[in-house]
């Protein structure tokens, strides 16, 4: 090093663009939150022209809700008592069908690859993706909420302010590790198959809790309290394994 | 194979027929349930097997994320393949046991319920080594193996509050075991133990040789050239 540079020492006005100029390469170019939210408007704009997602999600838990009528006697006193998990359960599938949409765009065109040359972080990436399908999803419960109210006759005899609470945190549970699940189902042969085969069996204490907590809301029997915090501490733990492993996933080749 | 691996399925085999010997003959039968009970010298020291091959499955998983050996792959598919297996003797045993026992094949139990679910957790991560392709699957089956386990504490709280909530036949619990019992459960154990760990060690021996074929087979085809 000391050989090939020149022996007078160089003008200082030229060490500093030198320093400047290594600092913006060394930078990352996009910063953090941009990435985020442009992948995040990107597709709520595809979203919002295309409308793919929400229309077959709110048509498939309109079908889950007709065909569960079948089931069981839905005028009966025990319609309460079922609602929660029917409600729960026509969610999960209907969420599969957007989960599965996340990142089929992203395949297309080589975008994903280009992400993964990209300096863009990537749990920028994942978090953008995960809320996007978290919109659609509460999208989904906003529209289908009133008509299972209607179809089942649904009285709230619990302290309803926490049912938004439950939904959001239910939610993001499933969307979690849904958004998660599918980029691993993505490298996967019948990808779409496979989502749910991975999906189910990690997601049943985050749908337990969902169901009891709104079953015993719906019913007044008794406290919520406990599936609540049980919920909250699953999508923390659940968000924290996601965004410390996709990066992993992401470049797994 | 070589002369130690002989030894080894003997020592396996000794231990299993000790084990058999101890839970049918030594034990005593109990006195509500009778002979239907032995059954519980093969059901419990399988699904303890099976959970300390499932741990050993997402220690391997960590170890690969950090490494990325392929001994910590083949392990991880190793423990997890045989534990799938002693899961299902598990859930086999349980059910044939409770027939005669409490009248009912199955009941949404805690326990039952848990187990089940952690099953079925791994059933769904041999399923995704089986889908994946390429050299892809070890990372990504590594991932939802840590995933898997860290799901364990939430499946037990949760359905362990859930069922706690509600009336549900009593099992067997509460009273104590008899020394002869504990002896024949221990003894059962450490001749299951002894047995999946023979089955790993056969299973570990095939994943390494099936990878070195691949590998060979790779190799082969990138010094023929073009492919035909």
């Amino acid at each position: 090093m000391s050989a090939s540079t020149p022996a007078t020492p160089a003008h200082p006005a030229k060490i500093t663009t030198k320093l400047i100029n290594e600092k913006v390469i060394i930078q990352p170019v996009i910063k953090t939150p941009k990435v985020l939210l442009a992948t995040l408007m990107k597709d709520l704009r595809l979203e919002w022209r295309s409308k793919d997602a929400i229309n077959s999600m709110v048509f498939f838990a309109l079908l889950v809700v007709v065909v569960f009528s079948f089931s069981f006697d839905p005028t009966g006193d025990d319609a309460r008592r079922i609602a929660a998990g029917l409600i729960w359960v026509a969610f999960l599938f209907a969420a599969v069908v957007a989960l599965n949409q996340t990142w089929s765009r992203e395949i297309r065109n080589q975008v994903l690859d280009a992400y993964r040359v990209s300096t863009a972080p990537a749990n920028d990436l994942f978090l953008a993706k995960a809320l996007g399908n978290f919109l659609f999803v509460t999208m989904l419960e906003v529209v289908m909420t009133p008509l299972f109210v209607v179809f089942y006759n649904l009285r709230v005899l619990g302290p309803a302010y926490l049912l938004p609470v439950i939904a959001l945190l239910g939610t993001w549970a499933l969307v979690v590790n849904g958004t998660f699940f599918a980029a691993i189902s993505l490298r996967t042969r019948s990808r779409e198959v496979m989502l749910p085969l991975i999906l189910f069996p990690i997601s049943i204490p985050a749908l337990l809790g969902m169901v009891e907590a709104t079953k015993i809301i719906l019913t007044g029997e008794s406290s919520a309290k406990f599936w609540i915090v049980l919920l909250a501490v699953y999508d923390l733990v659940f968000t924290t394994a996601c965004l410390a492993l996709f990066e992993t996933v992401l470049d797994a080749e | 194979m070589k002369p130690p691996v002989y030894i080894a399925i003997a020592v396996v085999v000794a231990l299993l027929a000790f084990g058999l010997y101890q839970g049918l003959v030594v034990a005593p039968t109990e006195q509500t349930m009778g002979d239907v009970q032995r059954i519980f010298y093969y059901h419990v020291p399988s699904a303890w097997t099976c959970f300390l091959l499932f741990f050993i499955n997402f220690v391997a998983s960590i170890v690969y994320l950090f490494r990325r050996t392929s001994k910590a792959d083949a392990i991880a598919v190793t423990t997890a393949e045989v534990g799938v297996a002693f899961w299902a003797v598990v859930i086999i045993t349980g059910p044939l046991w409770a027939r005669p026992v409490w009248g009912i094949w199955w009941t949404w139990d805690a326990r039952l319920t848990s187990t089940l679910i952690l099953g079925l957790i791994y059933v769904s991560y041999l399923i995704l080594r089986r889908f994946a392709s390429g050299g892809q699957t070890p990372v990504l089956a590594a991932a939802l193996a840590v995933f898997g386990f860290a799901d364990v504490p939430f499946v037990y709280l949760s359905i362990w509050y859930f069922r706690t909530q509600h009336p549900q036949p009593v099992i067997g619990g509460g009273g104590s075991l008899h020394p002869a019992m504990w002896h024949a459960l221990l003894y059962n154990w450490l001749a299951f133990s002894a047995f999946a760990a023979l089955l790993c060690y056969f299973r570990y021996q095939l994943e390494r040789k099936q990878r070195d074929v691949e590998e060979t087979l790779a190799l082969e085809s990138l010094m023929q050239g073009s492919p035909r």
